[in-house]
């Protein structure tokens, strides 16, 4: 990237610079530590310069956005157009109380739904099943059945707005909710636009709420692909994700790796279908943490946007449109502390800045009691003018990718661009991403990562303010959010009501049909919708999933 | 005599969050207990019936889905039931500090939050387990 | 009779663990009612189950024992897992692919670590079979880790045991080392799903076709998968055949005799130790041998011979 001669000069002034400057230095005044490393373990330089990165060729290395190998940005003006979607993760309760939080946060500026659904919801059980108890509402919200996504949205323009749901286990059956409830309110399904997370490989990797084993799952995921492309061309059928992997202990190159791994194997399984790659590829999205180690998070999401690029177009994407990472970003709740509670602001406002200098499409912010229950309003208010301050105020958003061309951030670019392809090669020989899950060496790096972070915060090796340094004696003042004690009675009564109002034969109809198209190779998004529409509760449309396919027990790995 | 620390740690309810569990199971390993590690999913019932099988001296009971006062009570019902007090039962993940006196109160031994040091679990056992 | 043996007689629960822990712990209490214990004994088929890690025991262990208390029969478990020989603690986690078997009245699970410092199986486990068997089972399975000198111990104290392989984990056979490959009594290949799943079976078979050329009996080659039940009917009727062909041919009593002794063995080399290493009587004068010994003032032997020249008297 730069003239030998001017290179040669560098090198030699950076040599006396070392020699006379800085040796004579630390000889007086050690550097604060022996080595400085990332949370990744990457040894990290005193400085950095045109040197370390002179293997780059701007043009085919870096570009410019909008162009392949898009590192810069996925879109030629990115936020100069359009800024990123201010999509709050929310849901607690019933529906009408998340209904009630919705517009609450709409109000307040937020341009993007998404939702938070209850443990019983994202297993597939109703309110009412004896493995709900105490469960109902605590997390998220509960849906149990059609009726419940028609109270969640009642008010909301869903042709307007988009909406983002996490749900993976049953995500078939809970975008059949959305698209019924759309379709009843006159509002086609070729219009709706959202994103379902739908990403199985990262449950049985970090999250755990699976419910199917991995075969029957990827079915269906294909089959959303499918149904999708066809039927729901403004969906995102997909939100492959890392960052659950990175909450459950994960480093950045791991987050980074196996969330792209899990990318490339979903892209296989549907090719392996016969689908086409341009025609599902679009509607991939992704959904990457943002922790603490502020450049090291703009270097990951750079790095994934030029390596998805590079491997979509090994797989035969033609379209530029199929090359395109784009993605969601939280910032990390792991690193959030019960202690002194109102710090979590700072934290969360220097992980949003990152996600934004990385160049995210969509952005949560966490809120300052999330260590401590479910965001308050007032807090998740402040967590919302995190984004839009950072939009408004910090003139970040003037010119696309502004830490381009530092010399820091280009060679740590290309630093876990090169770890990410090590893992890719260990995971290939391992057999693949699925062999690798049942082999447990995804769950042993992350757990391996997670014990080593915890060792280096207790011996203080690591430091967490107010956790082993600054800490405070103080009681806590903030307020948290109260749920309704009664919340869970009026579910399970609700749902008494759906299942004696409702035609039972048309719905038990409807079930069979789902059988048999789950235990033959149909698509069973149709049938799934056709349940759905009938008022087949979540658990009942899931019960009969669960008889065709089993469900999954993993391996004990710590 | 060999006598050894018998632990089990265990996620009731729904919760899949075991990033926790595993760490202070790994941790108890280190400092010389033998840990039972039942993973998730679990009842009140195939809690008290795996302490029980394994005499454990410890029930550890990590979750984060905030469904604690439920859960955790129906355990410490089944020990009184079953007059298993002697058990010490220690619990963790995300629980507001006004439900933790509550928990207290119905038979939780130690509660350790967000930010505790795994040291401090390990001195608790050692200080209050009933061999 | 002793309390807490009559208890386990009745197969109250809580007394089995209690009991268990006793004999874990080396308390003297235990060897106490081990008395009562013992003679009630005998009735239990003893299965042992070996193999390398990730070849899905627990969870064959699992379909196995769904299979047998089908048939009505009650089944004891000991899981074992390796102790860490630096911290002597374990993570024992083996009950996970056995959860629904946790609230069947009819399975008692145990969970133990190696604990033992001469490796193998410890007295213990010799003592947690009388245990479980006297407490009214009529299996207990032992699952042993699959490294080792205990996955070679385990035919000292099953009267069938199973060897489990896996296709395509590494080289099955050659990872396994021969000593092992020659203590089954069945083989047991499990996920059959697997591709190389064929060619394992062959390479077994050959084996077994070499080894058992003069022998009355061919050890036979079974295919599972355990995930989803398949063969697991197979492999019980052929634990049941070969209890028969033990029952049929005398074998079964010259078993039963080599695990007492060798259960006696364990018992005396734990009582030696314990004499030496542990009681305040020889302590001292051990540690002060193995100092003379770091001195080059005495060797090994001599020390050997004095310290068990003390225990003679």
């Amino acid at each position: 990237m730069y003239d030998k001669k001017d290179l040669n000069k560098i090198k030699e002034k950076k040599e006396e610079w070392k020699k006379n400057h800085y040796s004579k230095l630390v000889k007086n005044q050690a550097e604060r530590k022996d080595k400085f490393e990332n949370l990744s373990g990457t040894e990290i330089r005193n400085i950095y310069t045109p040197e370390d990165i002179e293997h780059l060729n701007y043009n085919k290395d870096i570009g410019f956005p909008g162009q392949y190998p898009f590192l810069r940005g996925i879109h030629s003006t990115m936020y100069r157009g359009r800024l990123w979607t201010m999509r709050q993760f929310a849901g607690f309760g019933s529906a009408e109380e998340t209904n009630e939080r919705y517009k609450y946060l709409l109000k307040h500026g937020e341009t993007g739904l998404s939702v938070a659904f209850d443990y019983p919801t994202l297993y597939g059980y109703d309110t009412d099943h004896p493995l709900s108890r105490g469960e109902f509402g605590k997390c998220g919200v509960a849906v149990s059945s059609l009726k419940d996504m028609e109270i969640l949205f009642d008010g909301i323009s869903v042709d307007k707005v988009t909406t983002s749901m996490t749900i993976n286990g049953p995500a078939a059956i809970i975008w059949a909710m959305y698209i019924a409830n759309a379709e009843n309110r006159g509002i086609s399904q070729d219009i709706i636009g959202g994103t379902i997370q739908n990403d199985i490989l990262k449950e049985y990797i970090a999250q755990k709420s699976f419910i199917f084993p991995p075969e029957p799952s990827m079915r269906l995921i294909v089959d959303t692909f499918e149904y999708g492309f066809k039927h729901v061309p403004r969906w995102n059928t997909i939100s492959i994700s890392g960052y659950h992997i990175r909450e459950a202990g994960s480093t950045a190159v791991q987050e980074l790796a196996f969330t792209l791994g899990d990318g490339i194997e979903y892209v296989k399984a549907a090719m392996k279908r016969g689908l086409e790659i341009d025609k599902f590829a679009p509607r991939l999205s992704f959904f990457f943490n943002s922790h603490n180690d502020f450049f090291e998070e703009i270097a990951k999401y750079r790095a994934a946007r030029r390596i998805w690029a590079k491997e979509l177009k090994k797989l035969g994407a033609k379209k530029s449109r199929s090359l395109l990472m784009r993605f969601h970003t939280q910032t990390a709740g792991c690193t959030l502390t019960a202690q002194q509670p109102e710090i979590n602001i700072v934290r969360v406002t220097m992980q949003a800045l990152s996600a934004v200098l990385g160049g995210t499409q969509s952005l949560h912010t966490n809120s300052m009691d999330e260590a401590l229950a479910l965001p308050s309003e007032k807090a998740v208010r402040i967590a919302l003018r995190t984004q839009q301050i950072i939009a408004e105020e910090s003139g970040v958003t003037h010119t696309i990718d502004p830490l381009g061309g530092s010399y820091y951030i280009e060679w740590l670019t290309d630093q876990m661009e090169e770890k990410t392809y090590n893992y890719f090669d260990r995971i290939e020989k391992i057999g693949g991403v699925i062999p690798a899950i049942e082999k447990g060496f995804f769950q042993r790096e992350i757990a391996e990562s997670a014990y080593k972070y915890q060792k280096d915060v207790d011996e203080n090796k690591y430091t967490i303010v107010g956790v082993n340094k600054y800490k405070t004696e103080d009681e806590l003042t903030i307020p948290i959010l109260k749920m309704d004690e009664e919340g869970e009675k009026r579910q399970i009564n609700r749902l008494e009501k759906l299942r004696k109002d409702r035609d039972n034969s048309k719905v038990n109809k409807n079930l069979k049909q789902l059988k048999k198209a789950a235990e033959g190779d149909e698509n069973m998004m149709p049938y799934i919708l056709d349940c759905v529409h009938s008022y087949a509760t979540l658990g009942e449309t899931c019960g009969v999933l669960r008889e065709v396919f089993g469900e999954y027990r993993e391996p004990a790995i710590y | 005599m060999e006598r050894k620390i018998r632990v089990l740690i265990a996620k009731p309810g729904l919760d899949g969050h075991d990033r926790g569990a595993k760490i202070v199971a790994r941790a108890l390993r280190n400092a010389g207990m033998e840990v039972i590690y039942t993973g998730l999913h679990q009842t009140a019932e195939m809690i008290i019936e795996t302490a029980i099988q394994e005499d454990v001296n410890v029930i550890g009971l990590s979750l984060l889905s905030g469904a604690h006062m439920t859960l955790f009570r129906d355990v410490t019902k089944l020990l009184k039931k079953k007059n298993m007090q002697d058990v010490l039962f220690i619990g963790g993940g995300i629980i507001p500090k006004e439900d933790v006196s509550v928990l207290k109160k119905a038979g939780v031994d130690g509660v350790f939050g967000p930010g505790t040091h795994t040291e401090d679990i390990v001195d608790f056992i050692k200080k209050n387990v009933k061999l | 009779m002793n309390d807490i043996a009559s208890k386990v007689l009745k197969g109250e629960p809580r007394s089995v663990a209690r009991l268990i822990t006793l004999t874990e712990n080396n308390s003297p209490d235990a060897a106490i009612a081990m008395k009562d214990i013992h003679p009630n004994t005998g009735e239990a088929h003893v299965i042992g189950i070996t193999g390398v890690m990730g070849g899905g025991k627990s969870t064959l262990i699992s379909e196995i024992t769904r299979e047998y208390r089908k048939q009505g029969k009650k089944v004891g478990i000991i899981a074992i897992d390796p102790t860490s020989p630096f911290s002597g603690g374990a993570l024992l986690g083996d009950r996970v692919r056995m959860m629904e078997l946790t609230i069947d009245e009819g399975v008692f699970i145990r969970s133990m670590g190696t604990r033992g410092m001469l490796g193998g199986l410890t007295s213990a486990v010799y003592d947690v079979v009388e245990i479980l068997d006297a407490s009214g089972k009529d299996i207990v399975i032992v699952e042993t880790v699959g490294v080792g000198q205990a996955e070679v111990d385990v035919i000292k104290i099953a009267d069938t045991t199973l060897v489990v392989l896996v296709p395509g984990l590494g080289d099955s056979i050659q990872t396994i080392k021969a000593g092992v490959m020659e203590i089954a009594d069945i083989y047991v290949i499990n996920k059959a799903d697997r591709p190389d799943v064929d060619q394992t079976v062959a390479e077994v078979k050959s084996l077994v076709d070499i080894d058992c050329s003069n022998k009355d009996r061919k050890i036979p080659v079974l295919i599972t998968n355990a995930r989803n039940g398949e063969g697991i009917k197979e492999l019980v009727d052929e634990i049941k055949k070969h209890k028969e062909y033990l029952d049929n041919s005398k074998e079964f009593d010259i078993k039963r005799m080599k695990r007492y002794e060798a259960e006696l063995i364990e018992i005396i080399k734990k009582r030696l130790m314990n004499l030496i290493f542990d009681e305040s009587k020889f302590k001292d004068k051990v540690e002060s041998l193995i100092y003379k010994i770091f001195k080059k003032e005495v060797d090994p032997y001599t020390a050997a011979d004095e310290i068990l020249g003390k225990i003679l008297k």
